[in-house]
Order: structure tokens, then C-alpha cells, then sequence
């Protein structure tokens, strides 16, 4: 199986790897110290097998499966147990490596992923742009699909180099386009540009402090030169 | 107090000495960046970041054996998740015995 390693902490990829070259079966590819890397890549290449890290900064492991279209099969690696319910509502998880991962152990979660039937190609999100707007729908372009996305459920975009991340009630996206672009798109009685990486729905804010506001359960930072807009757009008492 | 070793590193190398070097250059290199990212962030109070500072170092106490320890800063980690910092002093002692011993490799 040929597989690449998704882990920000140089000292996991290296331990992963080690135990990849004691399994003769497995091949491994490349390292990605984060997901955008890896996205970029498997939008050209084709791999078998993921060892993920859920706890990455910016953009976590879940992220990550939740933008690729056709995820291969993917063992997740992660200090944390809390995360094992959520891991298993997706088929193309095979197993879950809490760290440090013994060479035991890891030695039954190939086994798990050799028997396991066999999935390929995993075209990515990032197709391209932000699309158009029809009444209250977004059409996003990923893999080559055109998403609808109902846009008051929109809470937040957020921007991640040459992805934003759009948060709705019910999902996130990753989409290959730029906040200003988005921005052109969205409603302004409902969203506004609260930071140069940061567009809130107004309507779902939580609250207030100093120069962050909470939507849903994102702590969103204000720029101070947005932040008099923002103080405009309430309804104070 | 329980003491930092190699045990783990020498199970999972597979004998393999110029990798357990490796990974020890790794660990060399990465532990004081990421312990000096906690301390400016528990410095500033900023309590989520710093939870997940703690979050990563504690892969760095496993690989080194210190099991509870591990759970000194899995402890800490829930409690600065919930945004107090009760458990500051024990971890920072893990982190010193860590840095001592990083010092003798």
C-alpha cells in the first residue's frame, strides 16, 4: 500500500514513518507537516493509505477528511481518546493509533487496513473558486461539482491561504478561493469582514469581548479598524 | 519522581540505531521551540493556545517514557481547555526534568 503521513510534529511523522519501513507491504510517499499540503498533493496523486493527526493547528484532521471527496482509507493517529466516537462515523477510518503508538499495535491497524476494501482515488476539494449567488444560495466548485450552499447558514469564512474555510450549520467547507472573492458574493446586511482572515455571519454572534466576538463556538478576532462597524451593526441597548 | 528514558524509543526503532539517533536530534530540536511557544502563551494568559501547546508536548513526555507525567499534563491540558491554570507548576517541572535530560543525549 502506498501511503503518506499527515502530522504537524516532525517527531510523530519520523516514528511513523520507522514503523511504515518495518512493514514491507507499505510504501510511504510523502510527509505533510499540514492538510493544506497534503490536499495539494493528493489533488495529483493517488494513495492507498493516510496516517492522519487530528490535533493540527488551523486545520485538524476531521477538517481534512471532511474536504477530500473520495477519502482512501485513513488510520488516525492522535494523543487524544476523546476523539474516537467521532472518528468512526467515517467509513474511510480503519483504525485509531493513540500515541505513542507501539510497534505492536501499529502492526493491527495495517492488518485492519489490508482487509479492508480496498478504495481509490481521493480527488480533493479545491476545484475552483467561489461560483455564483441565486437568491438565498451560494454554488461552490469542489471536484469539479458545483455545491449549493444555503447561505444564511453560512456563520463563518475563514481564510487559509489559498483555501477558505466555509462554516455552516450542518457542514464545513474548503474551497479554493480568496475572502475577497467571497466576500463579493455574501450579503451585506447579513456578513461582515471582521478581520483580513475573517468573515462573520452578524446574525449568529454570541457574544462580544474587547476585540473578539464568539460565533457558534469559534472566538473570532476583530480588527480594530473593523471593529466600529461592527459596533454599528448591533442592536445596543 | 519518575525519570526520562529511551525504553520506547529502543522498542520501536526495531534496532535501528542511526533512526533512534534521528529521532533524538528531532526531539532535540522541536522540544525547546515548542516549550518556549507554551511559555509565551501561558505567559500572555491566552489558555486555549497554551492547551494546545500542552497537547503536543505530551507526546514528547510519552515518547519519553514519563507515564504519569502524561497524565500530570493531561490534567493541566483539560484545565486550561476549561480556562484556569491549576497544575502550572507540576507540568513546568516535567518540562525542566525533559530539558535536563535532553541535555545529557
Amino acid at each position: 500500500m502506498n501511503c503518506i503521513i499527515i502530522d504537524d510534529e516532525a517527531a510523530a511523522r519520523a516514528i511513523i514513518s520507522q514503523l511504515c519501513s518495518q512493514v514491507s507491504s507499505l510504501t510511504v510517499l510523502e510527509e505533510f507537516p499540514n492538510a493544506i499540503k497534503a490536499i495539494k498533493y493528493l489533488n495529483q496523486n493517488t494513495v492507498d493509505l493516510i496516517f492522519l493527526d487530528i490535533h493540527m493547528p488551523d486545520f485538524t484532521g476531521f477538517d481534512f477528511i471532511e474536504t477530500i471527496k473520495n477519502p482512501p482509507k485513513i488510520i488516525l493517529t492522535t494523543s487524544d481518546t476523546n476523539f474516537a466516537i467521532q472518528a468512526f462515523e467515517y467509513d474511510c477510518i480503519v483504525d485509531y493509533l493513540v500515541k505513542p503508538i507501539t510497534p505492536e499495535r501499529f502492526q493491527k491497524a495495517i492488518q485492519k487496513a489490508e482487509s479492508t476494501s480496498v478504495m481509490t482515488t481521493q480527488d480533493t476539494s479545491s476545484g475552483e473558486s467561489v461560483e455564483t449567488t441565486s437568491g438565498n444560495d451560494l454554488y461552490v466548485n469542489i471536484d469539479r461539482r458545483l455545491i449549493k450552499i444555503d447561505i444564511p447558514s453560512i456563520y463563518l469564512v475563514e481564510a487559509k491561504g489559498d483555501y477558505i474555510l466555509i462554516k455552516t450549520e450542518a457542514k464545513n467547507y474548503t474551497v479554493h478561493s480568496t475572502l475577497k472573492k467571497i466576500e463579493e458574493k455574501l450579503p451585506t446586511s447579513l456578513f461582515l469582514k471582521v478581520h483580513r482572515s475573517y468573515i462573520i455571519n452578524v446574525q449568529k454572534i454570541v457574544d462580544i469581548e474587547d476585540n473578539s466576538v464568539l460565533i457558534k463556538r469559534d472566538v473570532i478576532p476583530v480588527s480594530r479598524s473593523n471593529r466600529p462597524e461592527l459596533m454599528k451593526r448591533l442592536n445596543l441597548l | 519522581m519518575e525519570q526520562p528514558n529511551l525504553s520506547y524509543i529502543h522498542s520501536m526503532s526495531g534496532g535501528d540505531t542511526a533512526f533512534e539517533q534521528k529521532l533524538i536530534a528531532i526531539i532535540k530540536e522541536e522540544f525547546p521551540q515548542e516549550k518556549e511557544i507554551y511559555v509565551q502563551n501561558i505567559n500572555a494568559h491566552n489558555f486555549k493556545a497554551a492547551a494546545g501547546n500542552v497537547h503536543k508536548l505530551k507526546h514528547k513526555i510519552s515518547i519519553l517514557g514519563l507515564v504519569n507525567s502524561y497524565e500530570t499534563a493531561a490534567q493541566f491540558e483539560n484545565n486550561l481547555t476549561e480556562g484556569h491554570k491549576q497544575g502550572q507548576q507540576e507540568f513546568e517541572a516535567v518540562l525542566q526534568l525533559i530539558t535536563d535530560f535532553l541535555e545529557t543525549l
